[in-house]
């Protein structure tokens, strides 16, 4: 019995992979034939940010249980430390892809720093105080890098919070970080190559965690959080953890979308980016990782691809918004879903509801 | 005999509420204790004192001769004893062997990178962890839903899942929170001799709560009855359920 659950899990992990990398031939070939127009080459890349940003949060909405939105917050510290590492290093290291790489790593520790340090307060409220403690916590990660300039000159790195002139460089100083204006001239290194790996390697590290020891702990706190203390689960431990992964995982997409942009802006990083995560993990099934890619994919693409529509764009838009809504969670839709498409994919629907 | 539970003058109050005032007991090691009392008496805040839900105003608790006045529900947990509730408390969207799983938390452990990666340990640790449910899940005739969402259990088995991943926890004591509630007299049969199998199978110390006389009397060797938040009789079953002051205050005139 045990060991069939277990198989099933193993599928439907390898379906879910299984599906990225074919997504990410179809759209090789495509590009090879001439078939993909420019606009959708330029969405690729951020659809590949989004699908990460999603399953990351995921991880703290679906299978924590807690309700953040402050998501992009996360995205933003990695998409400046990954930034101002490839700005600082560019001449250090010559090699572009081991420079992108290491930026990532540092993405991710940087976020995950933050998730830390913002976690051990916000983690001890519940529902919806914590929504509105992370909201908080993501508006001011947003505004404080907003004001930040950090200037490199022959002495070495100088700082301020007023305005560039205040850091006292020397003639020579070059910024790095200006304020509202952000980063500017980073080397665009992301390509939907790099995307679908990072994705994978996300998933990887989602679905391994969720389904192992400490996945259980974080799901059984979150499932009854008074049962699991009895049981000798340690509350803070595994919710901070839950919440840590998530922030690296959020910096990595910043980082990917940052290395895909000539400038950097920190006011991109608003509560609507937030919201926009938290509507990919709903739309897809919350604590349904699969479905968060899913979602992220088609809510990035479709409001591009309505374009020719004009004025109808926000109206399909919506359409599709609750008729996914309905495919996910309306009882008498998922009864169909476990009928008709049960049978052909044999794969388990109601898993992560 | 020696004791395995020793509580001295346990109390603790709520505002101007004394919820728990001067409550003793001592329990022998493999001794099925009742507790009882008429509603609101103090009974799950007793246990909720035990397991480090409350911290208590006076007195001291000692498990197997360590003393775990105070102490947090985790350390509580570790250092043995585990329980069920009142209104059942399962992890209702995991399935019932990862419900048992989750009890054996603290037993079976690999890093959290292991788990990640996969690496030999996770495969060793995470296949005794299977065969340790399994056989929990054997003794209490649950193994063949062992892939059923906890949510989906009859009510009777949800009882008996609570009582399986309570004992994961490999404790010295189990507390019991009026395990028979909502059941019918042939369920509380049946759970009676669960219990009882419990006891002997795991050689356990149990102290349950129960409004269920029939269910008291029929496995419990020593009561203590609450009233008020305050001791009213202790001792034998036979001569506590006879004891005047306890049919007035409890079973009614």
């Amino acid at each position: 019995m045990c060991g069939m659950n277990k198989k099933k899990k193993l599928k439907s992990n390898l379906i879910t992979y299984g599906m990225v990398i074919a997504a990410f031939i179809i759209v090789q070939i495509l590009q090879s034939t001439g078939h993909l127009s420019s606009l959708l080459q330029g969405l690729l890349v951020p659809i590949c940010v989004y699908v990460i940003l999603a399953v990351s949060l995921n991880l703290v909405v679906g299978i924590s249980g807690e309700l953040s939105l402050g998501h992009a917050g996360f995205m933003c510290v990695g998409a400046f430390a990954g930034a101002i590492f490839t700005k600082c290093t560019q001449e250090a290291i010559t090699i572009d892809l081991l420079r992108f790489v290491l930026a990532i790593l540092v993405a991710a520790l940087a976020a995950a720093v933050f998730g830390i340090l913002i976690g051990i307060p916000v983690l001890r409220l519940k529902g919806d105080y914590l929504a509105i403690v992370t909201l908080a916590f993501g508006e001011i990660i947003k505004n404080v890098i907003n004001v930040f300039y950090i200037g490199k000159d022959a002495n070495g790195f100088h700082f301020s919070m007023k305005d560039q002139f205040s850091l006292g460089m020397e003639p020579d100083g070059k910024i790095i970080l200006g304020g509202p204006q952000g980063i500017t001239g980073i080397s665009k290194q992301s390509t939907f190559l790099i995307g679908v790996i990072l994705i994978l390697i996300t998933l990887f590290i989602v679905l391994n965690l969720i389904d192992s020891r400490d996945g259980r702990a974080i799901m059984s706190i979150r499932d009854n959080r008074i049962a699991a203390e009895s049981i000798g689960i340690n509350i803070t431990k595994y919710k901070l953890m839950a919440f840590t992964v998530s922030a690296a995982l959020a910096g990595v997409a910043g980082a990917l979308y940052s290395h895909n942009l000539a400038t950097l802006q920190a006011s991109k990083f608003n509560f609507n980016t937030s919201i926009l995560a938290l509507v990919f993990v709903v739309l897809g099934g919350i604590g349904n990782i699969r479905g968060s890619v899913i979602a992220a994919v088609i809510l990035t693409a479709l409001p591009e691809l309505l374009r020719g529509l004009a004025d109808y764009r926000m109206l399909i838009y919506s359409i599709v918004l609750i008729a996914m809504m309905l495919f996910n969670w309306a009882p008498k839709a998922l009864e169909w879903r476990e009928r008709y498409l049960g049978r052909f994919f044999k794969k388990s629907v109601k898993e992560g509801e | 005999m020696a004791l395995m539970l020793e509580v001295n003058n346990l109390g603790i109050s709520f505002g101007g509420l004394r919820a728990v005032n001067d409550f003793n007991v001592s329990i022998e090691k493999g001794q099925l204790y009742g507790l009882i009392g008429p509603n609101g008496a103090g009974k799950t805040t007793v246990f909720n004192l035990l397991t480090g839900v409350y911290k208590p105003d006076t007195g001291n608790v000692v498990l197997d001769g360590q003393d775990i006045t105070g102490k947090k529900t985790i350390e509580i947990s570790k250092a043995g004893i585990a329980r069920t509730f009142q209104n059942i408390r399962l992890f209702k969207e995991l399935s019932v062997l990862d419900n048992v799983k989750a009890g054996l938390h603290n037993h079976h452990a690999y890093s959290t990178i292991s788990g990640i990666l996969r690496l030999p340990s996770y495969r060793r640790v995470e296949r005794e962890m299977d065969e340790r449910a399994m056989e929990l899940l054997k003794v209490f005739d649950l193994d063949s839903e062992a892939g059923t969402l906890a949510s989906n259990l009859p009510y009777g088995k949800q009882r008996r899942l609570e009582i399986a991943r309570a004992m994961a926890t490999d404790p010295k004591l189990l507390l019991l929170d009026e395990p028979a509630a909502g059941m019918n007299p042939n369920e509380t049969q049946e759970l009676m001799d669960m219990i009882r199998f419990v006891r002997d199978h795991f050689d356990m110390t149990i102290l349950l709560i129960e409004h269920d006389m029939k269910l008291v009397s029929g496995i419990c060797v020593e009561l203590s009855v609450l009233n008020f938040g305050e001791i009213l009789a202790q001792g034998a079953t036979s001569d506590v359920l006879n004891d005047p002051q306890v049919i007035t205050a409890y079973l009614g005139e």
